[in-house]
């Protein structure tokens, strides 16, 4: 059947075994789901499941909080 | 009793003994109230990435505590209290990690790999 707009999804990258954990101490691990300007990138560019990028939000938050990740970037 | 990750931010301008200081003091005040103090790490001295109270740098102190809810009120009451302190940020976790946390890690991976350049050049 042709689909030419078909892509294949991606998985979670969450989702594999040996995934690193969300932590909002992990600063290098956030700022690969943040944009240029600081803002947390939707899931459906990631293709982080809704329940890690909940947590995922969770742990962005709490770094911004301490510091740790930029609210924006100018 | 619930296990807590508890970071505070000390002012950019103080020694790191007096950071050790303030980490012992906040040890002291879960230990009066029966609690334990599992871990402690100090992170040293980080950017932030943006500035708080004026500091464009502060020392980063991070506590494993193990201990009941009204310990951490009574720590985070004192904490606001102190002007050497910044910011704090407690949060209650399901388990402590074991070992150095990734912000350690992460400094050592760095170490290493500047050694490796050093060598290779």
């Amino acid at each position: 059947m042709a689909r030419p707009f078909f892509r294949r999804r991606k998985s979670c990258p969450f989702a594999a075994k040996d995934a690193p954990k969300i932590d909002y101490k992990d600063v290098r691990l956030l700022q690969g789901f943040m944009s240029e300007r600081g803002k947390i990138v939707p899931s459906r560019i990631t293709a982080v499941s809704a329940k890690k990028q909940r947590e995922l939000a969770q742990a962005i938050k709490r770094a911004r909080q301490i510091g740790l990740l930029p609210f924006i970037v100018k | 009793m619930s296990l807590y990750e508890h970071v505070f931010l000390a002012r950019q301008d103080l020694s790191q003994a007096q950071v050790d200081a303030l980490a012992a003091q906040a040890t002291e005040i879960v230990e009066a109230g029966s609690g334990k103090v599992t871990k402690t790490e100090t992170w040293g001295l980080k950017s932030l990435a943006y500035k708080i109270e004026r500091n464009r740098k502060a020392h980063f102190v991070l506590l494993n505590i193990d201990a009941p809810g009204a310990v951490v009120a009574e720590l985070e009451r004192q904490t606001r209290i102190n002007e050497d302190i910044i910011r704090y940020m407690t949060v209650r976790v399901d388990e402590h990690e074991e070992g150095p946390s990734v912000m350690m890690r992460k400094n050592e991976r760095e170490r290493k790999r500047r050694e490796t350049r050093e060598e290779r050049d």
